[in-house]
């Protein structure tokens, strides 16, 4: 089942969304072609920020620190069923969008995109949100000095997100 | 805070790399880091222009108001402190669809506009409840999409680059719902009074 939704997903989108288009007389491949223009944009928008986390996070593997942090959370880790790979996004996740997206790049390069380690980090990635950039963007933008609970309740939803997100992957992987 | 931690992976991985001795390793790995940044990234275009087309034709549909259809009468239950036709409402939904869509340029000017709206039936310097629900709501946006990922895999050679998405769902649904219970028991604790 979850084979076949995985499959399936992106065909159906590119077929259904166009046909829809068609049958309300939408000018589809006009409209395509003008979204697909912002294509380079975004990349280029993310660029810089993924030849800086490439090279800090390649730093760090290459001198055997990664190893060395890995080895240090291993208790912690295996406890909760986290490869011990996937520390360093778990801890820049909720601190910086880029900076994450760099390092799960790193990770599903280096372990291979459909390894176990690949593909829990693309979830892990896909799964939480940089809640102190949400936080900081939409509280300074109205004035909010006191954020009251809701740093606990983002912090505690990341770490059900991380959580969840090792269960599942072992269940569905 | 992100230009401290960016510094110390890379002055903690030099001074690692010293003194295992792994110089030629580290120097090895910042040049070839640098590189790949651009084999990624030129996978990644087609990837996101592929995207954004299909994306803009949703748009032109109408995609995002079906969703924020959808999703109204969810919103409405969960903020009972917010009046139905209140302009937060609306704005929040938009927030919402666009985030679920994996549009976050267009959420982030509708989640500001939700946040000014919020802020008119709050007038304090502190949150209001309904402000950090939406927040949480926010910092665990379920992404339908998740477009970025999606090119990135398939840049790398992934077999079937979308197949993550149903595992990132459904822990990001299991967040949101834990991040909204935490949050409701905590609003009534003294320690977090307006």
């Amino acid at each position: 089942m979850m084979k076949i939704i995985s499959e399936w997903i992106i065909p159906i989108l590119v077929l259904v969304i166009p046909f829809y288009g068609i049958i309300k007389n939408v000018k589809v491949y006009e409209g395509f072609v003008d979204g697909a223009k912002e294509g380079i944009s975004v990349v280029i928008k993310i660029f810089p920020a993924l030849v800086a986390m490439l090279v800090a996070i390649g730093v760090l593997r290459a001198s055997g620190a990664l190893d060395l942090l890995g080895k240090f959370l291993m208790p912690f880790t295996n406890k909760i069923g986290m490869p011990q790979e996937l520390v360093p996004l778990a801890l820049i996740r909720p601190l910086s969008g880029s900076g994450a997206l760099g390092i799960a790049t790193e990770i599903i390069k280096t372990h291979g995109a459909d390894s176990l380690i690949g593909k829990m980090a693309s979830a892990m990635y896909g799964s939480t949100e940089t809640t102190f950039y949400v936080l900081a963007v939409y509280y300074g933008a109205v004035g909010i000095k006191k954020m009251r609970h809701s740093v606990i309740s983002g912090i505690f939803a990341d770490i059900i997100a991380i959580l969840s997100c090792v269960f599942y992957s072992r269940l569905f992987f | 805070m992100i230009n401290y931690i960016w510094f110390f992976m890379i002055a903690i991985g030099v001074l690692v790399g010293i003194i295992n001795g792994r110089m030629a390793e580290v120097s090895k790995a910042i040049i070839d880091s640098a590189q790949t940044a651009v084999a990624i990234s030129i996978g990644l275009v087609g990837v996101m222009s592929l995207w954004l087309g299909i994306m803009k034709i949703a748009d032109k549909l109408g995609l995002t108001d079906i969703i924020a259809k959808l999703l109204k009468p969810t919103i409405i239950r969960l903020f009972p402190d917010v009046p139905k036709d209140h302009p937060a409402i609306s704005a929040m939904i938009m927030n919402i669809s666009a985030n679920m869509l994996g549009l976050g340029n267009a959420a982030t000017p509708f989640g500001i506009k939700a946040m000014e709206y919020l802020q008119e039936l709050n007038k304090k310097d502190s949150a209001s409840n309904a402000m950090c629900r939406f927040l949480v709501i926010n910092t665990a946006s379920i992404q339908l999409i998740p477009a970025v990922m999606i090119g990135i895999r398939a840049s790398l050679g992934a077999k079937n680059p979308a197949d993550f998405v149903i595992v990132s769902v459904l822990s990001t649904s299991t967040a949101l719902v834990a991040g909204l219970i935490l949050n409701k028991y905590l609003e009534k604790m003294p320690i977090f009074k307006e």
